[in-house]
Formats: C-alpha cells, structure tokens, sequence
C-alpha cells in the first residue's frame, strides 16, 4: 500500500522502526500534494524545502537514538490560524497578508517537539468565520468528494487535506462546529475537545470563551494520537484546564460500549434534515443498540435557542477580538499618505482587509454589546448559555454520552450560501450547543446519504473532561461499521 | 418595523473603524436587519432568575510569579510593523490639526 494510504499510527510505527524515513513520507505527500492541490486547494501555504528540512531534522533525531512520541515523522496539515514562526500566519484575511509571526502557537510547539512534520499551511473561513472556507480572503477549496461542494468550514482545507490523502493529520479550531462539521461532510474524523483541554496561545482569536483546538485523521485512533500529543495544560492560556484528563488514546483502543447509556436529543431532527442524514443517523442508533448501548431519548429543549445565542455571544466577542487589527503594530496598513489620522487609516484599513462576513459579525457584535441592546441581546444569550448548559448536565445525570447528526444535511454546493448568512449558519445548528457548554465532542462517518451518495457524520457529544466517551464510542461505530463496508468509508471516495 | 435602520448601521460601521461604501451599507442594513431578527429568538427562553455565563467552565484568576523571563526582541516585536522608526512603531498623527 502506497505511504499516502497509511494510517498516521502506521506510519509513525514504520518510521520508529526506521524501515521508512520521515523525509521519504514526507516527499510522497508532498507529491499528492502537487498532483491533487489543482483540483482540491486545500492549502493556503506549501514551502517543500521547509517541510523537507523538518523531516530530515526528525530522522537525524530519530537516528540519533532519541525517542520521540508514537507520531514522530508523520506529516500533518496545519490550519492557517496557528501562528507558525517559519511559515506565514493570515488567518485566510487579507489584513494578515504575508505576516510572519515572531512566535510558535502552542499547538505549534507541541507538534514539532513530538517529531510531527507540518506540510503547510491550510485555507479557513476569514478568522474562522463561516461554515464552507468560502469565506476565505485567497481561495475556494474543494471537497474531495464532490468538486463542486463545499468540504465544511471553517477549517475545510484542513478536512479536505485528509480527505484527499495530501496528509493522515491536521488541525483545525472549533468555535461552533468549524472542526466536526468539515469531517461530517468529508467523511473523516474530527474531534472538538473540552474546552481548556488545549492550548489557545498562538491561536488567532475569534471567539475566546468558545474557540477550541482540535484534531482531524482518518481513524478515530490516528485522532487520539493526535489530541494526546497537542493537548493538554499549558501556562500561557490562563483557560487552560490544569487538572489530570482520562487518556483519549486508551479509550479509542477499546471498543467494548455494553453498558453505556447513550441519549438521543430529541431536538434534533425533523424539518430542515435531509431525509438521507437522518436515515444513516437511526441506523448508528441502531447499531449502538446491537452493541450492547442502551438507548434513551432525551429532551434538551434550550437547544432550538442554541444557535441564536451563538450568533450573538461569538460576533460579540469577536468585535472585540478583532479590534487588534488596528493598521498600527502589524498587518496591512492602508491610506497612510501623511494627510490623514490614525483613525481614519485604521477605518480605510479595516475596510479593505476584513471580508464580508468579518464585516457583518463585527457589526452584529457591536450592535449586542452597544447600550440599550445589550440586555436584550447580549445578556439575554449569556442566560441561555446557563440554560443550556443546565439541560446538558440533566441529560448527561441519564446518559453517559449524547448523540446526533453532526450536520443537518450533507455538502452543500459551493456557491449556494454564499449570499445568505442566515442559510449558512444552520450548518452549525447540532455542533453549537457543545461550544456552549464547553463539553467534548467528535464526529465520525456514518454512512453515505442515499440522495447524493456524500458523507453523514455522526456527533457524539461526552460532558466536561469526557473526551475519553468521545473516542471509546467512536471507535466501536467506526469498528462495527468498516466491518460492515468491507473497509474505510474514504474508501468509496471517487478517484481525484 | 425593521429591527435596524440604515443609520444605526453607519453609526456601527463608525464605532468598529470600518469606512463602509454607501452600496455596503445598504447591502449591510438588509442583512443585518434579518440576522438580527432570527437572533432576538434569544427572547423566547425564561431565563430572569438565570445568571449569565460568559464562559463555558468556571475560571479563577491565574497568577504567575512576577519575574523576567524570555521574550520578543525589538527585531521581533517590529517584524511586522507596517512602519518602523528608531526602534518604534511609527503611527499615523493621532490629535487633530488643531490640537
């Protein structure tokens, strides 16, 4: 089987055992990279010498006899809103054109000291903002699937580069759904972590009581490496969770869930699903049933209300966020002709590099957090946040995890949101409540729509700290199902 | 009634530094308008005796020791400064003419 097929625990195993050097893996999916990147443009950034001199560094290491994590020379994507020290950081923004940043994110650091060799930088939703990456300031990138759709957003070049096999890993960062709705809709694996479980530092900020990094693979296992190896407390994110967490790689080696009470949320489903992602989602409660699961619905009422209070509290804090691009200690810098004040440069700039979307959900946060509005709007979706969080702890007293679409329908195609932000942001409308709330959440595959024939994922939702529920009950799905497919879903994937 | 007039969204536009076209704010007060209307569903959850939660977990304040540790060099901190002078980001005038 050709490197690029493997699994990211293969490859690190036939690199350790020095059968396979990290520069050879590395020169393969840097090969798919330049064969697929046409069609897929999953990356806003690619330096083939950088990557290329990384990986050697890691087999000189290695050779060296020192030992390195389980995932030492396996290549990984790394989404464009980790700031990264040798390569560029733009947040898909024209405000950040060509910035360099002086610093490793955390994320960043962690990656390199386990030994894993980042391919480049992958294409995002402006800031993260949107549910498609076609709100990305430089390109549209393509789900493998299906050319003409969407591959989810907003770190769609980070799900599409897995899903295309240019890299086993990436990274992405989940503020309403932006990791687990970009591997519903490609066909792969991604997980959003408890939040405080990893690091924001270096992490461009949208919106901070909500932003969370995660990771992408193809197996529910190659994630776990993945989480383990970035995670985890770190001094400089003062949310940053500093208390012992259960390992998630154990959990994803175990598939037994006899036993485990798992919920279905009766709120979600009904008007605005796709008939063929609700007929995949009853039969994964099916197949948790014949495993042994005992099934129970639960009711979560305040969920309806989720989205609303997310577009509220997230622009809000993302217009205060994004006052740092201010044209003054970096970024672009537009109509500094000498004549005019630091404030009308700062307007003039702001226009030019901030997209459309960024624009609006400045403005909308502006306008919640303004006097007169604020209580209406603001307060009132800080006390539905409490709701919610008030009805998951309920339903998680009855339930070990809760379950759902991770997506009300499959890819969309490009170009049929684009102009209605209201139509975009009911991608989110089953991932949003976790963000609230805090609470750990993955997707894995679940089958194929029978409409269009695209991927369905499958969200099982674990309280605070739960993230080992996530990847014990993904893996015995993941386990139950490829056994029934005769192998990975990818594996139906057209040829690119 | 709209829930935001074309106004209010220039005086938005003012207060988050953002010098609008007149064509963008129209296209802006439509859609803000609509956006701003789906999220007063807020509205519709009993929430008076609820406190708000401005974040998921709950935090306490983190202290470090008060000591020097490495940081950005001048070099590095002016890396991507879109103006640089002896040593300093150099900024646009910040008074007014007559000030």
């Amino acid at each position: 089987m050709s490197l690029i097929r493997k699994t990211a625990a293969e490859l690190g195993e036939l690199i350790a055992r020095r059968e396979v050097s990290a520069a050879e893996v590395a020169e393969a999916h840097l090969d798919r990279m330049a064969e697929v990147e046409p069609k897929v443009k999953a990356f806003l950034h690619v330096d083939r010498e950088t990557t290329l001199s990384q990986a050697r560094a890691v087999d000189a290491r290695l050779d060296a006899g020192e030992r390195l994590g389980p995932l030492a020379g396996v290549p990984i994507a790394h989404k464009d809103i980790f700031t990264t020290s040798d390569m560029p950081t733009t947040a898909a923004s024209k405000i950040l054109e060509g910035w360099r940043p002086p610093y490793d994110a955390t994320v960043t650091r962690r990656l390199r000291e386990a030994g894993l060799v980042i391919l480049g930088k992958t294409n995002l939703d402006e800031f993260a903002m949107g549910s498609s990456t076609e709100n990305s300031a430089y390109d549209t990138t393509h789900n493998p699937w299906d050319l003409t759709r969407i591959p989810g957003g907003s770190s769609g070049g980070s799900s599409a580069a897995v899903a295309a096999y240019e890299a086993p890993l990436s990274t992405g960062t989940d503020t309403g759904g932006s990791i687990r709705q970009p591997a519903s809709v490609t066909g792969i694996v991604g997980m959003k972590p408890t939040y405080g479980g990893s690091s924001r530092y270096g992490l461009i900020a949208f919106a901070s009581s909500l932003d969370t990094p995660g990771p992408f693979a193809r197996t529910v296992y190659d994630a776990a490496l993945l989480h383990e190896a970035f995670s985890g407390h770190d001094p400089m994110d003062s949310t940053s969770i500093d208390a012992p967490v259960p390992s998630v790689v154990e959990a994803a080696r175990q598939s037994d869930i006899s036993g485990m009470r798992v919920g279905v949320v009766k709120e979600f489903g009904g008007d605005g699903y796709q008939p063929g992602v609700l007929a995949r989602f009853h039969e994964a409660v099916e197949l948790l049933e014949s495993l042994g699961a005992k099934v129970v619905e639960v009711s979560c009422p305040s969920f309806r209300t989720a989205l609303p209070a997310y577009y509220l509290i997230a622009p809000s804090e993302c217009s205060s966020n994004l006052a740092r691009f201010d044209a003054m200690r970096y970024g672009l810098r537009v109509g500094d002709d000498g004549t005019r004040s630091a404030e009308e440069v700062m307007a003039l700039t702001r226009a030019a590099g901030f997209g459309a979307e960024v624009k609006r959900r400045i403005m909308l946060g502006t306008y919640a957090l303004s006097s007169g509005y604020y209580d209406a709007y603001y307060g009132q979706a800080q006390k539905v946040r409490t709701v919610i969080s008030r009805e998951f702890e309920a339903a998680y007293h009855q339930v070990d995890v809760l379950v759902s679409p991770t997506t009300p329908t499959t890819a969309f195609p490009i170009g049929e949101r684009a102009d209605d932000p209201i139509a975009m942001y009911l991608a989110d409308l089953c991932t949003i409540p976790s963000n609230l709330a805090g609470n750990a959440a993955i997707s894995v595959p679940c089958g194929l729509a029978d409409e269009d024939g695209l991927p369905v994922g499958l969200q099982i939702m674990a309280p605070v700290l739960g993230d080992d529920r996530c990847y014990r009950v993904g893996a015995a799905v993941e386990q139950a199902l490829e056994s029934r497919w005769g192998g990975p879903l990818l594996s139906k994937a057209p040829a690119l | 009634m709209s829930a935001i007039t074309r106004d209010e969204v220039a005086h938005l536009a003012r207060l988050s530094r953002l010098a609008l076209t007149e064509d963008e704010l129209d296209h802006y007060a439509t859609q803000l308008d609509a956006i701003i209307e789906s999220v007063a569903k807020v509205a519709e959850v009993a929430a008076e005796d609820v406190p708000p939660s401005s974040h998921a977990l709950p935090l306490t304040n983190v202290f470090r020791a008060d000591e020097v540790r490495p940081s950005l060099t001048p070099e590095q901190a002016l890396s991507g400064a879109p103006a640089v002078e002896d040593d300093r980001f150099r900024v646009p005038r910040i008074l007014g003419e007559e000030a």
